[in-house]
């Protein structure tokens, strides 16, 4: 007979899975922290290798001469900046046409939904400039884009600089199959969601903005400059887009291959490459460069301009020029070089990036981890509570055992019911914190001595800390309180549903999915009315997502070198939410939504748990 | 007298010239070839496969520089690339770096191109089955004493070569053709040179007579591209036919470099990859054979003032009466029926039937029954 379908085999395996159930758990979240740590030791790497056939090797010779003549324009554009106060556009308009290109604008506004304390903006209006390069003899199919960020003050004034350089260039050349499109957008994010909205005629965040006239066709690929000295010692390369998604592992590795060729310093996560990765110096060093990566990726925030063009296939990243205190320093003619060749390989694809890795994590530029070895680690804590859950229904299925007097019968089954109740009004609370903070900031503003954005969050954290009040409050609605069975069937559910949730995050945003597992996967495994409550209550709250964010906050802040005092901390948290918030309501990120719809109520099933009697 | 002898002398020197005259002219046609055919095939398309094209139109040039006319080649690209919207010379195919040598040129014919190139219709040209309507220009007209250069270039595997990323020609679809076209008639002797990865698996399967094959790799090993042209910014040309060409860049119509010289071209040290050659379904020795057998088309002429005599070729035919026009039809190309139902012709004598042996021993024991044995001696 089958292992499962022979009643004796059964019950040794199920008595097997009872007895050893806790350190079975223990065991597989150990192993499951231990392999995500190992994922940053070298030996368990793979190097980074073109993919795509058609981008070859870099076998390009770069031309570009007019270094000096970008920052000369650069220098132009930061003093029509100055003179008209935003973004210069009919200086820029004449300057693209002037190079040969295809010129065309687009006015944007979006008021949004509280001020953003960080950017201080509240009401946005704007214009994007771009000019597109026609390909000189091929259909106008496909494009690439090229895009540098019209910033206030001083920031990115070479990188403008450098792209109307590169546009000049790339006009005299005949070899593009497919047109570039170069493009200044103004207040960074809000004018790209602007601009992609109107080129895809989509409009999924109800910005308002003037329809697109100048088309380049199905855009491949595109790269995002930001460069604010003449001067850098190191580019920068920033992947994580919105919602943590990735672009495709070929562009970092075609960026990486020039890098090598032309002798540019190339970091990622502000890190530079080392070699020594078998002592513990050098290994650390590859862990804090996959932390900042994960936790970067779990923030659902796009790190640059490129992240929004992720969500329409369009493979991008940004690179950022570094100018720091090294004595070998790199001039804009070289930088030139690279962005050119790396539009040459560009030109010379046929489909688009799909040959390599969408999902993976990079301890260093050279060396990366694909999903399919980082997956494990997730489904070791995922095991977790598919142990519990089956434990619980063993113990829900079997009837107990019989004693002499046989006053011990359970009551029936409490029904559906019971479980019903705490999961309706936990979701009920979750969606307030959803709702709430955003629509009553103006109530809160009239009775509280805030400004709008404190209103918000501080809503947010109020909401969040009312619902710990809730099973003292609604033990009265519940039928089944105080059973056994209750708390049973509450918790089988409450670790399915987790099980659920926590398994799709982690397909989409695998870091997300994995801190959160991290902190929630214990608490709900051991969870029980009968454990202590006051420290097992302080326990909770500690494990809650708001305080895993906190915790990440300071963790990030370490991690980056940048360690800050609990006072600032406190601020950057509270800025963290608000950002988070404006993200969901702006580009359309969902980590706030999942949080507060999905997480939140799940982890107060956990709390209802522990306050069942 | 000694005038005689002299005369008798005389003549006799004149006749044993004009002896040797008839033997060199019968030599003219000791390699059994008439005119030379080539079909030169380049498999991949995509601008990153620019060296196959390149390969392609090496060999194509090398065979028009040494006399094979545009009629008699039958060139097949898969892909334009002169005209490829990423070349930065346009019209332009190179072979050299730095852009020596330009292999486009003003008069290249390209019989069959980019979604033409299939293997069907490679077949079909081989083996003749092309549809009423294909020009000639790109039909392979050969005959029994065509010599015929095929040359096939793109990426490969062991026993396959891949048709522009959608489809296979395998190495037992190959020799069937080439036996077809053997069968047919269509082919003295048969040149047939690869240049792919693993291309000795593309010869492996040959059966029929009168085939040469070299490959630029062994089954296992890959076929290594040469140099990148950084302006262009593709590989320009694959080894092998890169030191082909530079072979044959050598070879003028008059040469007598024979076939032991074309298989030392790209030794390791400069291939990387082991060429390989099969020479065993060949009937004459490959020292023998000149290159320019293959890759050129050689007129012999020799000019001479001897008279020699040729049989007459005209005879005077009766004149017959004007009876009903004879019906002429065309020769069956491939006379499947005979082929299939041809009984080996009788040379020897064999004993009849066993049938009508039996049959005549019955009557003879039936006559010797009724009329008794005396009459044997009668007979016997």
């Amino acid at each position: 007979m089958g292992l499962l379908s022979d009643p004796n085999r059964r019950r040794a395996l199920i008595s097997l899975l009872t007895r050893l159930n806790a350190p079975i758990c223990v065991v597989c979240y150990l192993a499951g922290v231990a392999w995500f740590m190992g994922l940053a030791f070298e030996p368990c790497t793979l190097r980074t290798y073109m993919s795509e056939n058609a981008m070859g090797s870099t076998m390009v010779e770069e031309r570009f001469p007019a270094g000096e003549r970008a920052l000369a324009t650069s220098r132009e554009f930061s003093a029509h900046k100055k003179k008209a106060g935003g973004m210069p556009v009919d200086w820029l308009v004449k300057t693209m046409q002037s190079r040969g290109l295809e010129v065309f604008t687009q006015t944007f506004s979006r008021t949004l939904p509280f001020p953003d304390e960080n950017k201080e903006r509240y009401m946005v209006k704007g214009t994007n400039v771009y000019g597109i390069l026609r390909a000189p003899r091929a259909p106008r199919t496909e494009a690439l884009v090229l895009t540098a960020p019209c910033s206030g003050g001083d920031s990115n004034n070479q990188a403008v600089g450098l792209l109307l350089g590169l546009a000049q260039y790339f006009r005299s050349q005949i070899f593009w199959a497919k047109d570039i499109i170069f493009l200044v957008n103004e207040h960074d994010l809000i004018g790209m969601q602007a601009w992609l909205e109107g080129y895809h005629h989509t409009n999924t965040t109800g910005m308002d903005w003037t329809p697109i006239h100048g088309r380049g066709g199905s855009i491949q690929a595109a790269l995002s400059l930001e460069l604010s000295s003449d001067v850098i010692t190191s580019l920068d390369l920033v992947l994580e887009g919105l919602n943590g998604q990735l672009p495709n592992l070929d562009l970092a590795n075609l960026f990486y291959a020039f890098c090598q060729k032309i002798g540019v310093v190339c970091t990622i996560q502000g890190k530079l490459q080392r070699n020594d990765w078998d002592s513990v110096a050098g290994y650390s060093h590859s862990v804090q460069t996959m932390l900042l990566m994960a936790m970067k990726q779990a923030s659902g925030r796009p790190w640059g301009d490129h992240g929004l063009f992720l969500r329409y296939h369009i493979e991008a990243v940004t690179i950022k020029g570094v100018n720091s205190f090294r004595q070998y320093k790199t001039d804009a003619t070289t930088v030139g070089r690279l962005l050119e060749g790396m539009f040459r390989k560009l030109n010379n694809l046929l489909e688009r990036l799909h040959q390599s890795y969408f999902f993976y994590l990079m301890p260093s530029l050279s060396h990366f981890v694909s999903i399919g070895y980082y997956m494990p680690a997730f489904g070791l804590l995922g095991s977790i509570l598919l142990l519990r859950a089956l434990d619980l229904w063993n113990q829900l299925v079997t009837p107990p055992p019989r004693t002499g007097d046989g006053d011990i019968e359970q009551v029936s089954s409490p029904g559906v019911l019971s479980v019903l109740t705490p999961l309706v009004i936990s979701h009920l609370t979750g969606a307030a914190l959803y709702f709430l903070p955003i629509h009553f900031q103006t109530i809160a503003v009239e009775h509280f001595p805030v400004s709008e954005t404190e209103a918000v969050v501080l809503t947010a954290i109020a909401v969040y800390t009312a619902g710990l009040a809730l099973p003292h409050n609604t033990h009265r609605l519940l039928s089944g309180e105080g059973t056994e069975q209750g708390w049973k069937v509450l918790k089988l559910v409450a670790l399915l549903y987790l099980a659920v949730l926590l398994g799709c995050t982690a397909l989409i945003n695998f870091s997300l999915g994995f801190i959160l597992a991290l902190t929630l996967v214990p608490m709900a495994a051991f969870v029980t009315p009968h454990v202590p409550q006051v420290l097992s209550a302080f326990v909770l709250v500690i494990v809650s997502p708001a305080c895993t964010l906190l915790f990440s906050v300071f963790f990030f802040q370490e991690l980056q070198e940048v360690p800050v005092n609990f006072q600032e901390g406190w601020m950057l948290y509270l800025s963290v939410i608000s950002q988070g918030i404006l993200d969901h309501y702006l580009y359309g990120s969902v980590i706030y939504p999942l949080i507060a719809l999905l997480v939140y109520p799940c982890w107060l099933l956990f709390w209802n748990i522990l306050f069942w009697k | 007298m000694k005038f005689l002898t002299l005369l008798n002398l005389f003549s006799t020197y004149l006749l044993a010239d004009s002896i040797n005259i008839q033997n060199t002219a019968g030599q003219f046609f000791s390699s059994g070839h008439t005119n030379n055919w080539a079909v030169l095939v380049c498999t991949s398309r995509f601008w990153f496969n620019y060296r196959h094209v390149a390969n392609t139109l090496s060999v194509y040039r090398s065979v028009k520089r040494l006399g094979i006319p545009d009629s008699h080649i039958v060139l097949m690209l898969a892909d334009d690339m002169a005209c490829n919207h990423r070349n930065p010379k346009p019209a332009t195919v190179f072979s050299h770096k730095n852009m020596e040598l330009n292999v486009y040129g003003d008069d290249v014919e390209v019989d069959y191109r980019g979604y033409e190139v299939t293997v069907e219709n490679f077949l079909r040209v081989l083996t003749g089955r092309l549809p009423l309507r294909t020009p000639r220009s790109k039909r392979l007209l050969s005959d029994d004493r065509s010599n015929i250069l095929i040359y096939l270039t793109g990426h490969g595997g062991n026993g396959f070569l891949k048709f522009q990323d959608s489809e296979e020609i395998s190495n037992v679809e190959l020799a069937d053709a080439f036996e077809q076209m053997w069968q047919k008639r269509r082919y003295n002797e048969l040149l047939f040179i690869i240049d792919t990865c693993q291309g000795a698996s593309m010869y492996e399967r040959f059966y029929s007579p009168n085939i040469m094959a070299l490959a630029s790799s062994q089954i296992g090993e890959d076929s290594l591209s040469h140099q990148p042209d950084l302006a262009i910014g593709v590989h320009l040309m694959d080894r092998y036919t890169f030191y082909l060409l530079e072979f044959l860049e050598d070879i003028h119509p008059a040469s007598k470099s024979n076939m032991n010289d074309l298989f030392k071209v790209c030794p390791k040290s400069q291939c990387v990859s082991t060429p390989g050659h099969r020479t065993d379904l060949f009937l004459r020795d490959p020292r023998s054979v000149l290159i320019t057998d293959f890759f050129g088309s050689v007129r012999k002429v020799e000019i001479t003032m001897e008279t020699i005599n040729l049989t007459i070729p005209i005879q005077q035919v009766e004149q017959s009466p004007l009876n009903e026009p004879q019906k002429y039809s065309y020769v069956d190309q491939l006379p499947v029926s005979e082929i299939i139902h041809q009984k080996p012709k009788q040379k020897d004598w064999h004993p009849p039937d066993g049938f009508i042996l039996g049959l005549w021993t019955l009557i003879l024991l039936v006559f010797f029954q009724t009329y008794g044995i005396k009459h044997l001696k009668h007979i016997f």
